[in-house]
């Protein structure tokens, strides 16, 4: 594993728990739960009857051949836009919440960006018969409308975090004290690869599920070991899942795709790893956008889900050892990533993996070789970031008629209808 | 011995818990926060606790969240902080410690934050989201400069954890005997009691309760079972409560108050 040679806790010298000591217990106890669920056969058979029977998994694994021919690549896609809820993030709910049942505890809490994990949760917590509370920065309830409602129909409740930035970071601070408030009753479900021991290496081995599915579908429909397994990177833990079961074979190039947002050096990105130094964040020793004196910076990305200035303490680890390449895709190579999977394949993905697909179609050709082999994590689909990106695109100019004939048909438009 | 040890010290020989008093550096700006922190020394405040404001305080509720942005809003920086400081320790006979969240500390470099808050005047520094167990780094440099390290306990705290916390602090323990974040509940006397008890079997360094405490009864209270009361919410609450001219003197009422509070046990 790699995180063995480094002190219990770390990736490395990340990693670690830099929480405040009244939530010491809890995060005892997880650990204690985590370790006797591990031990345990029957939490390994219901993680994987959930996963099968009621999350959809496997998710396949399809080569994109019009996306090849365009990016000059062999390019699979591994299809976690097709699991139940439409992301990535269900396979670490569902194991989360089998722990906090068996913990014993009646609640849960979650920080959301996208509104993805927020989603999964109130999922998990409805199919677990769990009162749910999601934080979400206002910003954030304001970009992914669709999903504060999917939430609420789930009866979970949502509230806005006004605080700081008003997205990602402030709903996590808000979570934090919550928890630190009600840690007897509640389970802090944590939504990425981060946060204090043991969160990074429970979402890890969670999110393992899509590495350990892709490999075998690689080997069985392509043969060997694809030259690089590509996937985008907010807080990290899509990424981590992709390239797990990768990690130990050599000749697999890892790529993280981080969101650069305006741009490299224009101040407004969430290129963590690119842009950031190591820094303390949400309870780990990780990589952070973070000034001199220690305040943390905003973040910037037309997607909430990688609008974090964090990342994962194990993508700190192999970014420093140079296991892992982290680059980065602006919003515009996003968009553009967006729109051509939409086109060329039939996939509308969520704004977060479009900045793989975005960085893929850009940097691919220059930076692997021709016609290598690839397996890019489509991570969610893009169904709640539609009407995000016809108001960027418009504010940019390049929304040419995506969006008219759907206000010009409207009838309450119409002052001739009689409708 | 540290002179945070020597305000306990003769907060005992007067037969009464020591005043531990919270303010953060540039709220409501900076003139008017080194103001409060002086008002407060003058008014009975054994030991002053002054907070370096950060961008993400998980530990805070709205009170001490708004102040702190204020401050940030203002444009201050830890330099500004630290040169305020520096003034305050030069005019008041109590000591001071910063207490701002490992992040700040820790990306400024352990060294040279220990080196600068040693050369403004600073006693120790207390890091609420730095538990003993991950404190050796820092430790190592508040030592070489002659600063305090005052960790946190808590209830849930087990005896292995409490035994690293006694042997890491100096100057004084910092007893929370509430789950929550600062300025929203009140101090809960009965397992805050439990926990002093606990740590007063571990170590003879001082004891101060903190968390939720907020008027003279809930002072005198504490001070009835604890060698130190700190308040913080209830203080930046006064001080926010109408014109920044009259910051200091509504501070200085309060700290008046809590004083009376902690003497009468
Ligand atoms: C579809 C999708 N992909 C990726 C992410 C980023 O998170 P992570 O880096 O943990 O995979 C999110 C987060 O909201 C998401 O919704």
């Amino acid at each position: 594993m790699s995180e063995t040679d480094a002190r219990p806790g770390y990736f490395g010298r990340f990693g670690g728990q830099f929480v405040p000591e009244a939530l010491s217990g809890a995060i005892t106890q997880l650990e204690e739960a985590w370790r006797d669920a591990e031990a345990d056969p029957t939490f390994g058979l219901e993680l994987d009857r959930l996963r099968s029977q009621y999350g959809g998994r496997p998710t396949p694994l399809y080569l994109a051949e019009r996306l090849s021919e365009e990016a000059g690549l062999e390019v699979h896609l591994k299809r976690e836009d097709l699991a139940h809820t439409g992301s990535h993030k269900l396979n670490n709910v569902v194991g989360q919440a089998l722990l906090t049942t068996r913990m014993g505890k009646p609640r849960v809490i979650a920080e959301t960006g996208a509104g993805q994990h927020g989603v999964a949760t109130a999922t998990a917590a409805a199919l677990f018969g769990l009162e749910c509370v999601v934080y979400m920065g206002a910003e954030d309830c304001r970009r992914q409308r669709l999903n504060v409602v999917r939430m609420q129909l789930l009866g979970a409740e949502v509230v806005p975090v006004e605080s700081g930035t008003r997205t990602l970071k402030d709903a996590i601070n808000e979570a934090m004290r919550d928890w630190v408030t009600n840690v007897d009753s509640t389970h802090y479900l944590i939504g990425s690869a981060m946060g204090p021991h043991p969160f990074p290496l429970i979402v890890r081995e969670l999110q393992k599920v899509i590495s350990v599915e892709s490999k075998a579908q690689f080997a069985a429909q392509a043969g060997g070991l694809p030259d690089a397994v590509i996937a985008c990177v907010g807080g990290g833990s899509n990424a981590i899942g992709s390239f797990a079961e990768f990690i130990d074979e050599p000749d697999v190039q890892l790529v993280g795709v981080e969101a650069a947002g305006e741009g490299i050096g224009t101040g407004r990105t969430a290129a963590t790893i690119t842009e950031g130094r190591e820094a303390v964040l949400h309870g780990a020793r990780s990589i952070a956008l973070v000034d001199e004196d220690g305040q943390v910076k905003h973040a910037h990305s037309i997607s909430a889900g990688l609008d974090y200035p964090g990342v994962g303490p194990e993508h700190a680890m192999l970014a420093d050892s140079g296991r892992g390449r982290y680059v980065a895709a602006t919003d515009r190579e996003a968009i553009q990533g967006f729109r051509r999977l939409s086109e060329l394949e039939g996939i509308i993905p969520a704004l977060e993996p479009s900045h793989a697909i975005g960085w893929l179609l850009a940097h691919g050709r220059d930076e692997l070789d021709a016609g290598a082999t690839v397996i890019l994590t489509v991570s969610g689909r893009g169904d709640k970031d539609v009407d995000e990106v016809v108001k960027v695109m418009t504010e940019l100019g390049i929304a040419g008629d995506l969006g008219n004939e759907v206000v010009d048909a409207d009838p309450r438009e119409d002052p001739e209808s009689d409708a | 011995m540290s002179a945070v040890t020597d305000a306990f010290t003769r907060a005992r020989d007067e037969g009464r818990a020591a005043l531990v008093i919270y303010l953060p550096a540039g709220f409501p700006d900076m003139e008017t926060s080194r103001a409060c922190l002086e008002a407060a020394a003058d008014s009975g405040a054994d030991v002053l606790e002054v907070g370096f404001p950060f961008s993400d305080p998980m530990m805070d509720g709205p009170i001490i969240q708004a102040a702190s942005q204020q401050a940030l809003d203002h444009g201050y920086g830890v330099a500004d902080d630290l040169d305020m400081c520096r003034s305050l320790t030069g005019e008041v006979d109590v000591p001071a410690l910063v207490m701002t969240y490992v992040t700040i500390p820790d990306t400024r470099g352990f060294a040279r934050f220990a080196d600068e808050a040693a050369g403004a005047g600073l006693a120790g520094a207390i890091l609420p989201d730095l538990p003993a167990g991950e404190s050796d780094p820092w430790v190592r440099e508040a030592r070489r400069t002659g600063l305090d390290t005052v960790f946190l306990a808590s209830s849930v705290s087990t005896d292995d954890r409490i035994d690293r916390i006694a042997e890491v602090s100096t100057g004084f323990v910092y007893a929370v005997g509430l789950m929550g974040v600062t300025g929203v509940k009140d101090v809960a006397s009965d397992d805050s009691r439990t926990l002093v008890e606990r740590i007063r079997s571990r170590t003879s360094t001082p004891v101060a309760v903190g968390l939720g405490v907020k008027t003279r009864q809930q002072a005198a209270e504490v001070a009835s079972f604890a060698d130190g009361v700190i308040v913080g919410s209830a203080v930046v609450q006064a001080a926010s409560d109408g014109e920044p001219a009259g910051a200091a003197h509504r501070v200085a009422d309060l700290v008046r108050e809590l004083r009376a509070g902690v003497g009468s046990r």
